[in-house]
């Protein structure tokens, strides 16, 4: 079970939380544009790094706000958290 | 290496050991297949039996078939809705039946039945068009009324004033449980003996490309090896493998976890599955409780999950069987499971040369393993994708064409 940190609530067990997924991906600036291949990565493609990844969480039992964080996908530890609701934030680069 | 166990040991069941060689990598093999799990040694198997392809390795980092193919709940049944899921678990399901007297290896695989139980309304919509879509398909299936399922499974509480009462089943009949490591013991011995190098302890770290940057060849913790083909079967750990070659899938890895009870008497006579609760379970040879239940959420390749699913599991499986209320854990364990968006596996070429790709199974392959590797040897040996194999290429994602399982609501083990 993870202890995640909510930015607003502090530190809350993994039950109270859902997870999002890969931060930081875009909704296509200019969706009419994309190719077939493009559209099929913007829907179907995230990362899956073994290691560092910069991720969403909605704390659905507390405040229901979203933010990111960066955890290692080995240890599962969280080492930064980013307020946000938008897709700016943390990547894992910036935690290190 | 001696091939003959010392004599002390000759009363016991052949040691693992002494069924397959244990080769150093030669410089060069015609195929070379990455992932010694069921998958892996399966592909292994055809590619030698059915198309004559003898020089050929696989690769497995840690132990033969220590991965998922170790820590599942080993769940068999065909009884998907789509046509080419229905279709290809099929085909297992019957390789699985021939399996024993062909492999020539007791692995105990046992038809017990497998019912899937409905505790709503939409459940039973469900599971009532899924029998009439198995049966069109030619894939057995019933739908039993609650007082049926007492009657196959008496354990199971179908009183109506619980939580989540039962209020019908499917029942595959010809579904049951198989001794997945002796499964897996079987396929190596029979694939060794017709020539293929199982080489254990070798990690593939990274490819050889020629100058059109097709693959040929892998880099290894234990030096490189060329490579006519190379077939990927690494299941939780495909991605990490594509990623080295900047080559983009649509997977996610999660952790799956499973527990086991301690030994109790043989009260259990069938796999009971609800998606519903959320929980599955069947009773070992020997006599454990095995269960299982979903995905973590998130990502994960540390090999351990949540306790509050276990927890989650625990609670729906009292609620089915209170008989098990006394009963105590022994152990759990996890495993990384791939997952694709529509629930379905990805067979086939890849846009890289020479690269093949046989993963997204997920929570379910085991089940698959016959049919799975099969297929694949089909594939790489002729180069296109056996017609069994065909829906489940890497372009559905591109046009659309998925095979979606989950939509369809019948996605556990
Ligand atoms: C808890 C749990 C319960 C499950 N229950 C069921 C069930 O009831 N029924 C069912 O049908 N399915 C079930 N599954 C799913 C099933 O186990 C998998 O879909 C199936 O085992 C995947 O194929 P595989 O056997 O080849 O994978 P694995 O056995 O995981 O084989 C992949 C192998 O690749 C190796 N590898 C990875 N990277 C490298 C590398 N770089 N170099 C060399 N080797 C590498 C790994 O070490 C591993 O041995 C379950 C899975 C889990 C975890
Ligand atoms: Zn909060």
């Amino acid at each position: 079970m993870l202890l995640i940190r909510c930015p607003w609530c502090g530190e809350r067990d993994e039950v109270e939380f859902r997870y999002g997924g890969q931060a930081n991906v875009a909704y296509p600036a200019d969706p009419e544009a994309l190719t077939d291949a493009e559209w099929a990565e913007y829907l179907f493609v995230r990362d899956n790094p073994k290691g560092a990844f910069a991720e969403r969480w909605v704390h659905t039992a507390g405040c229901r706000r979203w933010f990111s964080v960066v955890r290692d996908t080995v240890s599962y530890r969280m080492t930064a958290t980013t307020a946000t609701t938008a897709t700016t934030a943390t990547t894992p680069e910036a935690a290190q | 290496m001696s091939s003959q166990p010392p004599d002390a040991a000759a009363q016991l069941p052949e040691h693992p050991d002494w069924l397959w060689r244990n080769p150093d990598p030669k410089p060069s093999y015609d195929v070379v297949i990455v992932g010694g799990g069921g998958h892996g040694l399966s592909t292994a198997y055809y590619l030698a039996r059915e198309h004559g392809l003898r020089n050929v390795a696989v690769l497995e980092r840690g132990w033969l078939a220590g991965g998922n193919m170790a820590r599942n709940t080993t769940i068999i049944r065909s009884n998907y809705l789509c046509e080419a899921s229905a279709a290809i678990y099929e085909h297992a399901l019957g390789l699985w039946e021939q399996w024993p007297q062909e492999l020539d290896y007791d692995f105990l695989f046992s038809q017990r039945g497998v019912l899937n139980l409905a505790h709503t309304l939409q459940d039973v919509r469900e599971g009532v068009r899924r029998v009439n879509a198995n049966r069109l398909g030619g894939v057995d299936a019933e739908w039993l009324e609650p007082d049926q399922v007492k009657e196959f499974c008496p354990i199971v509480d179908v009183s109506p004033d619980v939580r989540h009462p039962v209020l019908g089943a499917t029942l595959q009949r010809r579904g049951g449980i198989a001794k997945h490591d002796h499964v897996a013991w079987a396929l190596a011995r029979q694939a060794d003996a017709m020539g293929v190098d199982l080489i254990q302890g070798c990690e593939v770290t990274g490819f050889v490309r020629d100058g059109a940057g097709a693959v040929v060849g892998v880099e290894t913790t234990r030096g490189r090896i060329a490579a006519g083909r190379v077939g990927l079967a690494a299941a939780g750990h495909t991605s990490v493998l594509a990623d080295l070659l900047g080559l983009r899938l649509p997977l996610q890895s999660h952790p799956l976890q499973a527990l086991v009870s301690e030994l109790l008497e043989p009260v259990h006579p069938c796999v009971v599955m609800s998606n519903h609760v959320h929980v599955y379970v069947s009773q070992a040879h020997k006599g454990e409780l095995v269960m299982g239940a979903g995905v973590d959420s998130y990502n994960g390749y540390g090999q351990r999950g949540s306790i509050h699913l276990i927890e989650h599991q625990m609670a729906a499986a009292l609620e089915l069987f209170p008989i098990f209320a006394q009963a105590h854990v022994l152990r759990t364990w996890g495993g990384i499971v791939d997952v694709t968006p529509d629930a379905s596996p990805i067979i086939g070429p890849t846009p890289v040369e020479g690269l093949y790709l046989n993963c997204g199974w997920g929570t379910g392959g085991f089940k698959a393993t016959p049919a799975s590797g099969r297929v694949y040897a089909h594939t790489i040996a002729t180069g296109s994708p056996h017609p069994l194999a065909a829906p489940f290429g890497l372009d559905r994602f591109t046009t659309g064409a998925l095979v979606d399982e989950h939509g369809a609501a019948a996605v556990a083990h």
